[in-house]
């Protein structure tokens, strides 16, 4: 019971990562209809501003402070970078098809990466997260405390998104935007800004995503692959959910989690690592029941 | 059948005249002027580039097979290099020698594997189907990536088959009716990349020729019927599942043809090939080139399987950057991101890829003293 506790745990920890990188995939699609594919090196260049940010900003007092400040300073500076990408590569193809903008990004993150990956270096870098691998007993469990970091950053972001979607003047205008286009035109939204901040927003929560990622190992060239496995979490919410991309999230998390504790006792002709693939699994048997995933809103096709 | 008006090379008198093979003169005459130019390189150009070569040739092959799918049928696909991928694993296995350490039958002729290859491929497209018939757009690439990944894992773990990551197999020989195209035997005067290279511009011919007759012929008008607008191709009673699996069956072959000719080259291969920037390779070739042509998805496997060559050449004018890995500028780099750039600068200021520079030109010289 324990075991499959503390693999529940350390799902719902990766799952709130996946979550959160998830939410920004769906924040551009919504504002856009377009899958970001430039969302992996969003997320390897937040990694790696934090991985030089951190021993910068060795002149605060606590530790987990100036990780908190470092993360915080590589998340907005990586917006900024992708508002200057959608600016200079993504607007002028409003209006093309969306397939020839997903193809656009995903030409732009093998650009980005590449130049990324010059200040990885060969091996890991390390990302100076103060607690490492720490594990600390709660109720008998022994959890690692990144994934307790995790989860509250994911309840802080979601809460911080709700707020501004709701409550605030330019979220109304999101989602207006998303909703309708030319009526949000009409009523005086500059949709531009709309995509711009999606972006921001996006590249944003994609470092924040990867800091908090290479927290175990460190940033490495292969760090990127794990922002693909968003996509099936957003496959099951269904691309224009929020809370679906969040849910979809923590689902992908935990079942990667079961599958890497149990499935070497039961299923061990799956190979080594079956659980890395497990997400894209789990997509393909939801697609064939549900083809706009559990929480996406159908397409009504008119004649 | 009426006869064509002389002078008048853009003039159809009935729609089978658009539609023939060669529907101008001048197409006629350029396409034999291209394959004559590319049937006497064995005799002026140099081992290696005529190993690059043979390679990008495999990757029209290819390139052609994604083309079908995404340029013709519209149908985004990302999953390519897992269809490339079992094919290279089927002619391995097929050929392979029964006595080494992965599995092997000992089949070594070309007209057994190379078949079997495609079919095992289409097969496996045909079993993804069903999925993608539903799905539309990005939903269809998301599944498709999600292809990749899964194949690349079982592709690594099914070390009885592939070796295992990092191993590898050796793959299949291109051997025909007992004679090994990739060794220079005694009795012929030409080298082993000479022999690799006339044969796989062959094989391109023969699958080039085969696309475009494909493309011309009920099926492939169905086909872009599909793309342009699937509900309208819907209604003028076009079966639309049934259009897209055969799109999916197509592509595979294709790619399953492609993945069993592809390490006949090198003679060996690794898992961890098939990944997501082998179809990455191949959408940028198709893009690049010109969705929905025939030529110009040759002409963009030809470049962008030219442009690691390409780039290697930089150092020599750009003294920044090295030319070993270990430094940064270094001319790996300069390649991948090329890619990338490339990519997007052909879809922003390019969308038809070279065939749209193509086009422009010729209408420039067509429409000249008139041209703007």
């Amino acid at each position: 019971m324990s075991q499959f506790l503390e693999a529940l745990i350390r799902g719902l920890g990766t799952g709130s990562v996946y979550a959160l990188l998830a939410l920004g995939f769906v924040i551009i699609y919504k504002a856009t209809r377009v899958i970001s594919f430039a969302q992996p090196a969003f997320m390897l260049t937040g990694a790696v501003l934090t991985s030089y940010l951190v021993p910068a900003m060795g002149f605060v007092l606590f530790t987990g402070l100036s990780f908190l400040l470092s993360v915080t300073t590589a998340a907005l500076l990586t917006g900024a970078l992708a508002l200057v990408i959608e600016r200079v590569a993504v607007r002028p193809m409003v209006g093309k098809a969306v397939f020839t903008i997903a193809i656009i990004t995903l030409g732009i993150d093998i650009a980005v990466r590449v130049v990324v990956n010059g200040y990885i270096g060969i091996g890991a870098r390390p990302i100076g997260f103060p607690w490492g691998i720490d594990t600390i007993e709660l109720l008998g469990l022994s959890i690692q405390i990144r994934h307790l970091v995790m989860m509250g950053t994911v309840v802080v972001v979601g809460l911080a998104l709700y707020a501004f979607f709701q409550k605030s003047p330019f979220g109304l205008a999101m989602r207006a935007a998303a909703f309708d286009q030319e009526a949000a035109m009409t009523q005086g939204v500059s949709v531009g800004s709309v995509f711009a901040t999606s972006w921001a927003l996006a590249g944003a929560l994609a470092a924040i995503a990867g800091s908090l990622l290479a927290t175990s190992a460190g940033v490495d060239r292969q760090l990127w692959v794990i922002a693909l496995v968003a996509l099936p979490a957003i496959i099951l919410g269904g691309l224009d959910s929020l809370e679906g991309a969040v849910i979809g999230g923590l689902a992908v998390g935990v079942v990667e989690a079961l599958v890497s504790t149990y499935q070497r006792d039961y299923a061990p002709w799956l190979g080594d690592n079956a659980a890395t693939v497990a997400p894209y699994a789990l997509m393909l048997v939801v697609l064939l029941a549900r083809p706009y995933g559990l929480f996406g809103t159908p397409e009504v096709r008119r004649v | 059948m009426s006869t064509k008006v002389t002078g008048r090379p853009a003039f159809f008198q009935s729609y089978g005249q658009e539609l023939a093979l060669f529907n101008t003169r001048p197409k006629k005459v350029g396409v034999a002027l291209v394959v004559l130019v590319a049937v006497l390189g064995p005799f002026f150009l140099q081992d290696p580039l005529l190993r690059t070569l043979s390679l990008a040739f495999v990757f029209a092959i290819g390139a052609l097979g994604l083309n079908m799918v995404t340029g013709l049928a519209g149908q985004v696909s990302l999953g390519h290099a897992f269809f490339v991928g079992i094919g290279a694993y089927t002619a391995a296995a097929i050929s392979g020698d029964p006595d080494a350490r992965t599995i092997g039958f000992g089949v070594q002729e070309m007209w057994v594997w190379l078949p079997a290859a495609g079919i095992v491929a289409a097969l496996f497209g045909v079993l993804v189907a069903p999925i993608a018939t539903r799905l539309r757009g990005l939903y269809l690439a998301i599944v498709t990536l999600g292809l990749v990944f899964l194949g690349e894992h079982v592709f690594r773990e099914w070390s009885s088959l592939t070796g295992g990551a990092g191993v590898g197999r050796s793959a299949a020989d291109p051997v025909l009716f007992g004679f090994d195209f990739s060794q220079s035997s005694s009795d012929s005067s030409f080298t082993g990349p000479q022999q690799l290279y006339s044969l796989m511009l062959a094989l391109l011919l023969v699958f080039a020729l085969a696309a475009r007759n494909i493309g011309r012929s009920k099926v492939g008008r169905s086909f872009a019927a599909v793309r342009d607008r699937d509900m309208a191709a819907e209604m003028m009673g076009i079966d639309l599942p049934r259009a897209k699996t055969l799109a999916f069956a197509l592509s595979s072959f294709y790619a399953g043809c492609a993945g069993a000719l592809l390490y006949t080259i090198s003679g060996f291969f690794d898992p961890g090939s098939f990944s997501l920037l082998l179809s990455v390779q191949f959408i940028a070739m198709v893009l690049i080139g010109g969705a929905g042509t025939v030529g110009g998805t040759i002409a963009g496997a030809l470049f962008v399987s030219l442009l690691p060559t390409l780039s290697r050449e930089l150092p020599r004018f750009l003294t920044f950057l090295s030319s070993s890995p270990a430094e940064t500028p270094n001319v790996f780099q300069v390649e991948q991101i090329l890619y990338g750039l490339l990519i997007v600068v052909f879809l922003l200021f390019e969308p038809r890829g070279l065939y749209g520079i193509w086009v422009r030109l010729r209408t420039y010289w067509k429409s000249w003293p008139f041209s703007y």
